[in-house]
């Protein structure tokens, strides 16, 4: 639909790190057994993936997967095809026990970037951003909410949040980039 | 703060990303239940000082429920495993019998 | 007058002269200055007074034990009370002004307290305001309340700003002093993340200020080439000015950093919060100096003799000109010899031993400084300053006096490991008489989350009395760390120091031994308190024989200071009154944080809009832009009315309650709970958490449906859609989606782990608008793209289609009793759906209304609310709704606790509608009055009201309650009180207000 806006339709603030709303990202929740060949078969054919390790994420030209839990996996890919995808995993899905689900609009995307954006995370989740490694995901809280977030770039973090809290965290992003908070712990 | 390794998404999660679900490895009595049986699920919970196998769940996390032994005087976490058994793994038994050899065992 | 001796003051930039001012008046210091170190520089000893009796009060210590001078720092909105001046560094612009006082520092009124000290005994609270009882809220009370508290309350919000950091290491070493940094030499070198940090802004402690010599050069020099190696090692961080604050469980640790409190002009946070992992922690934190006691030990003038060092060697400042050092240990040597040396007066060193030998006092007979052996202070002269002491033999009752003139007196009576961070968390301690201290016990550290020990203790802190063992246990105590923390320690070279040798120190609690009762009564334990050694020795008398007890009772170690100077002396005058040994007594225990920490820094970024989370919905941003009065539900805005004009929000509600029963009412339902569950065993899964059967509901049709807890009451309720033979949708109550969604996740989980079922949370993925009024069906129809007929989408239905180009879910379910559709489009789009709406349905009235005029369209048709109607106590029998629990089903949760016999009473208060006979709206809560009172002379009740509301259809007030027997009372009037005493009369009536028969959803 062209009349599809995210959350907060793209804001950003420079502080020591960049703080910017991505705008609308596709995405889908799989769930199932990640041994099943019908699952590993349709998740190939949705994302060109194959099931990530353990908290990791796979990527391909067609798609990201990012593991959830041991029976959830986050499929990534762009907005519009969201809808068509989940349907054609919902068929593939017919004869076997798995769920696919269009999670698009349920969600606000956000990335930190520059020297500074684990530093910015560090302040609101207990997570040891010096040993987070690329391509891990880690599920957590961010100060009150829960959240995910992967190293998406040498210098960038990707984070994603439920939709309803998008201007919360965006301010608590905010507040954490402000610049003369940083902190010189993590480089 | 508590700190749990997660056995499913293999996090050491601090308490602030747990909830807490009181005593493990009860039996749920629902419909036809005698009241002695009714009361003792509804109810009666063990307060050990000592060994005690309990429910938590990586609420900020993964969202899996899993079971924990830890010691309510020191504290000291014995081992984590999996929600989907009827009761501890007997290593996880035989660990903590070692390390507390007055521990009466697991019933 | 400055107090400044030239040369001197190792921490001094003297080319920068710092501008400040204390009481109103601007004074001078320098950068480098502390806050007390600059007032003492300009002659003013006089800081404070104390607590109870007001009594002058002068700087004691010079660090994070200090006591007495307390000052309200700052003004306006970055004003804060209770700061110590020992602790605040100098910044151009500080304001100070002294606090506890009326009219002023220099005569307080209060001071009265001190003449009548005789008549405020310990414990004077307890034993006076008994009786008579009416007196404590007409006189007592009112007069403690306008004496209590210290410092003044800030008025106005806070300007700065907070935040956290969580950090995780492998070694934490609290304390920059020798120890700490060897420690973290020990522990970098092995490889280990080492964070190590200091609470002042400088590195060295002790050592440098009483010129140890480490390998063959003074220790200064020593420490600037040590923390330039750590600087270089990658894997330790060093920091300034954060103090360790506290150590939890697991190796937790908090540390308060001060990042802008000396410069507060620079855009960074004024503090940090440092929520620290660390495998292995070392407290490396010194000694605290204790002080003696004797009469008029709290005269400004009277000071540890460590700190009057320090105000010396690190600030060039000159204490007094003539000061008399009183001692029980060789420790006080070093303060006369450091004075004496730089061209100050020293007219004796008062030992409380007999015969001393030691180096240092051959040292300091060497310079010409008289020793008296074996004698004590049996008194201090002076008001508002010191100006002499009378000296007595030590084994005597001070009675006889000799005066000696002076305007300072240092005194040490020995040192005592800081040891509050070991102790936080249980580390325990053991009783070392050779020093009259509590020392940690390695054996019995703070055990982590695998039963290690996670504490160890290094330098002085451990009770490591000189430099060359200082610095060797607090290598070993690094290594140790290290390899705790899984890093094999390198065979590294301890930097070496000569211990110096000393003469046994003696214990010496009260000066003289014998001291009568009218100089025990002067002699203070507790500074900041007023708790003198005859309290703790009345309330031993008195039968306190426990230590937390006479704590509590006399208040010694409850100042903000939490007697970091007492609490020994305290103990041992206990134990001497008691008769007993001081481990017999033990201690008071160590709580965090080690001194107060800033309550900006605890809420962290938590304030003003981003206290806590506030869920918006798609569509919010029209809301605002509309005038909305919001209300929180669970986190989420919702609008509760859209007021216009002049409106108040009650015509408003009128008016929105009014528009969507005649003509179209629009409401933002996107807060709804969504969850798609689904799977083979789907159905059986619903059934067991649903009192009522879902398993055969039809696809394409929706179901009412209730949720209960084992314990059998109602948690939550919602309209149930099946998708397909495989997939529900299942709607929450607003507030109770996730709670829901985790209820499901946990049975799934815990309980059925076989079923196969799949929950997925999609509250968010959808905007949900519900369609409300006999025009709902025109709107829809002037959208186009679905058939939302009677025929094709009746009461209870849903379908999937298009309305005005949207792809949409609609339900044909209703709330208010209206022709009603619930309509469901993707989230991003909910805002452009809303508009769509607003625009097509201009012609047909539409308005949009908030969750009060739902409220009220729910009332008007009897239906309950989550929350309102249940509290947690009620079951869905007591509601009237057995026509939703399945007497098919074998079981549901909550089943089987319902047939409990107080659930199945028939004496539990049911559901009815309530109408006051003059129409009036009922209060909320109000109770059914019945006859007579219970045992406590209260008013029996038979009923309450849950629900209670102006009825714009009906004109009246209607309500819902619970009342006994009452679905069989219909017609009665019963009475309802009011708060004031009052009552109002309600007839009992059917709790459906508005269309029983239900025609008007069903069109």
């Amino acid at each position: 639909m062209s009349n599809a806006v995210s959350a907060l339709e793209g804001a950003s603030y420079q502080g020591f790190a960049q703080v910017r709303e991505m705008g609308l990202q596709g995405m889908i929740t799989l769930r199932g057994d990640f041994d099943n060949a019908i699952f590993k078969k349709t998740l190939k054919l949705i994302s060109g993936c194959n099931v990530p390790a353990l908290r990791e994420l796979n990527h391909s030209k067609s798609g990201t997967v990012v593991w959830m839990s041991p029976d959830e996996l986050l499929v990534l890919c762009a907005y519009d095809k969201a809808q068509v995808v989940t349907e054609k995993a919902v068929k593939q899905f017919a004869k076997t026990h798995s769920m696919a689900v269009n999670v698009s609009d349920a969600r606000a995307v956000f990335t930190i970037t520059g020297n500074g954006a684990r530093e910015v995370i560090a302040k609101l989740a207990p997570v040891d951003m010096a040993a987070f490694k690329k391509n891990e995901i880690r599920r957590t809280r961010l100060a009150q909410v829960p959240a995910a977030f992967w190293v998406s770039d040498d210098d960038q973090i990707t984070i994603v949040v439920f939709r309803s809290v998008a201007q919360y965290v965006f301010d608590l992003l905010k507040t954490a980039a402000a610049k003369g908070g940083e902190v010189g712990f993590i480089y | 703060m508590l700190i749990f390794e997660c056995p499913y998404c293999g996090v050491k999660a601090e308490e602030t990303e747990l909830h807490a679900g009181g005593e493990a490895h009860l039996t749920r009595h629902g419909a036809g239940a005698s009241d002695d049986d009714l009361k003792s699920y509804l109810f009666m919970r063990k307060n050990p000082k000592g060994v005690h196998f309990e429910r938590w769940q990586h609420a900020n996390g993964c969202g899996k429920w899993f079971h924990a032994a830890r010691c309510t005087m020191t504290l000291e976490v014995f081992g984590t495993y999996s929600a989907q058994t009827f009761e501890p793994p007997a290593e996880l038994v035989k660990k903590i019998k070692k390390k507390r050899p007055d521990w009466e065992g697991w019933t | 007058m400055s107090n400044r001796i030239d040369g001197m003051g190792r921490l001094l930039n003297r080319d920068t002269p710092v501008s400040f001012t204390f009481n109103g008046k601007t004074l001078s210091g320098y950068q480098g200055d502390t806050l007390a170190s600059a007032l003492l520089a300009n002659d003013q000893m006089l800081m404070g007074r104390s607590f109870k009796y007001h009594r002058a009060r002068g700087v004691v210590a010079s660090g994070a034990e200090e006591p007495n001078a307390l000052v309200n720092m700052g003004e306006g909105a970055r004003f804060e009370p209770n700061q110590r001046v020992t602790t605040t560094e100098l910044f151009d612009g500080l304001t100070a002004k002294s606090q506890n006082h009326w009219p002023n520092l220099n005569f307080d009124v209060g001071v009265i307290n001190n003449y009548v000290s005789k008549f405020l005994p310990a414990g004077f609270y307890y034993k006076t305001f008994m009786f008579p009882r009416f007196a404590w809220k007409h006189v007592f009370e009112p007069i403690v309340r306008h004496s209590a508290g210290l410092g003044k309350p800030p008025t106005e919000a806070d300007t700065d700003r907070y935040e956290h950091f969580y950090a995780f290491v492998d070694v934490l070493i609290v304390g920059g002093g020798i120890a700490g940094v060897q420690a973290a030499l020990a522990a970098g070198q092995s490889g280990a993340k080492v964070l190590l940090v200091e609470q002042t802004a400088h590195w060295g402690g002790r050592a440098v200020v009483d010129g140890a010599i480490i390998d063959g050069k003074p220790a200064e020099e020593w420490l600037i080439e040590t923390l330039q190696t750590l600087e270089n090692m990658d894997n330790v961080t060093i920091r300034t000015r954060i103090m360790g604050a506290g150590v939890y469980d697991h190796g937790y640790a908090l540390g308060y950093e001060r990042i802008t409190d000396h410069a507060p002009e620079t855009n960074a946070p004024r503090h940090r919060l440092w929520r620290i992992r660390a495998k292995q922690i070392i407290t490396a934190t010194g000694a605290i100096e204790r002080p003696l006691s004797f009469a008029g030990n709290d005269i400004p003038g009277v000071m540890l003799a460590s700190a009057v060092r320090d105000y010396l060697v690190n600030w060039g400042i000159a204490v007094g000109q003539r000061t008399v050092v009183v001692t029980n240990n060789d420790d006080g040597y070093r303060t006369a010899i450091a004075l004496k040396q730089a061209g100050l007066e020293v007219p004796a060193v008062i030992d409380v031993r007999e015969q001393v030998q030691s180096n240092l006092a051959k040292q300091a007979r060497a310079l010409g400084i008289e020793i008296r052996e074996g004698r004590a202070i049996a008194s201090v002269k002076g008001g508002k300053r010191v100006t002499g002491v009378g000296v007595s033999i030590m084994q005597g009752t001070g009675g006889a006096q000799e005066e000696i003139k002076c305007d300072c007196v240092a005194m040490s009576g020995g040192w005592s490991p800081v040891v509050h961070l070991w102790s936080h968390c249980g580390g325990k301690l053991n009783w070392i008489e050779e020093h009259a201290h509590f020392a940690p016990d390695p054996k019995r550290p703070p055990l982590g989350d695998e039963g290690q020990g996670f504490v160890i203790t290094a330098g002085i802190a451990s009770g490591a009395m000189e430099t060359g063992t200082v610095l060797q246990n607090a290598d070993a105590a690094g290594k140790s760390a290290a390899k705790a923390a899984g890093f094999a320690s390198k065979r590294t070279r301890v930097a070496k120091a000569d211990d110096v040798a000393t003469q046994v120190m003696l214990p010496a609690w009260i000066l003289p031994t014998n001291a009568l009762p009218e100089l025990r009564a002067k002699m203070w334990l507790d500074f900041q308190n007023d708790v003198k050694v005859s309290d703790i020795q009345l309330a031993a008398r008195e039968g306190y024989e426990s230590v937390e007890h006479t704590k509590r009772y006399t208040t010694l170690g409850m100042a903000t200071d939490q007697g970091k100077l007492s609490n020994i002396n305290g103990l041992a005058v206990l134990s001497d009154a008691l008769g007993q040994e001081i481990p017999q007594t033990g201690t008071t225990t160590f709580r965090p944080p080690y001194t107060p920490i800033s309550m900006g820094a605890i809420a962290g970024e938590a304030r003003g809009e981003i206290f806590q989370p506030l869920r918006q919905t798609p569509i919010h941003q029209w809301h605002v832009g509309h005038n909305a009065y919001m209300e929180p539900v669970g986190l989420w805005h919702r609008p509760y009315c859209y007021p216009r004009g002049e409106e108040t929000h009650q015509e408003a509600v009128t008016r929105e309650v009014n528009n969507t029963r005649q003509k179209l009412g629009l409401l933002d339902a996107s807060t709804l709970g969504k969850l798609i569950v689904k799977g083979p065993d789907a159905g059986k899964f619903l059934d067991m958490l649903y009192t009522n059967m879902m398993s055969n509901l039809k696809p394409g049709r929706c179901r009412y449906g209730l949720m209960c807890s084992e314990n059998g009451f109602l948690v939550d309720d919602g309209v149930v859609a099946r998708i397909d033979e495989d997939t529900f949708l299942c709607h929450t109550t607003s507030g109770g989606a996730e709670r829901i969604h985790g209820w499901m996740e946990e049975w799934l989980q815990t309980e059925w782990w076989d079923w196969q079922v799949y929950v997925a949370n999609v509250t968010e993925q959808f905007a949900q608008v519900a369609v409300v009024g006999p025009n709902a069906r025109k709107v829809l129809e002037k959208l186009g793209g679905m058939d939302v007929s009677k025929d094709a989408l009746s009461f209870m239905g849903w379908a999937d289609g298009i309305l005005g180009g949207f792809d949409v879910r609609v339900y044909r379910i209703s709330f208010s009793g209206e022709l009603s559709y619930e309509i469901a489009v993707p989230a991003s789009q909910g805002r452009a759906f809303w508009d769509a709406l607003h625009a097509a349905g201009a012609e047909f009235g539409a308005m949009a209304y908030g969750t009060e005029a739902l409220h009220i369209m729910r009332a008007e048709k009897g239906f309950i609310m989550i929350g309102d109607e249940t509290d947690g106590t009620i079951i869905p029998q007591d509601l009237g709704l057995n026509w939703a629990i399945s007497k098919k089903k074998d079981d549901f949760l909550g089943k089987r606790a319902q047939q409990r016999s107080h659930m199945a009473s028939k004496d539990r208060w049911q559901l009815v509608g309530l109408e006051t006979l003059d129409g009036s709206v009922l209060p909320d809560g109000a109770y059914a009055l019945a006859e007579g009172e219970n045992a406590n002379g209260q008013r029996n009740t038979q009923g309450r009201v849950t629900s209670t509301y102006h009825s714009p259809t009906l004109f009246r007030g209607i309500a819902m309650g619970l009342v006994l027997h009452g679905p069989d009372r219909m017609g009665e009037v019963i009475e309802f009180g009011n708060i004031d005493g009052t009552t109002i009369s309600a007839k009992i009536v059917d709790p459906v207000f508005y269309d029983k028969e239900g025609i008007k959803q069903n069109v």
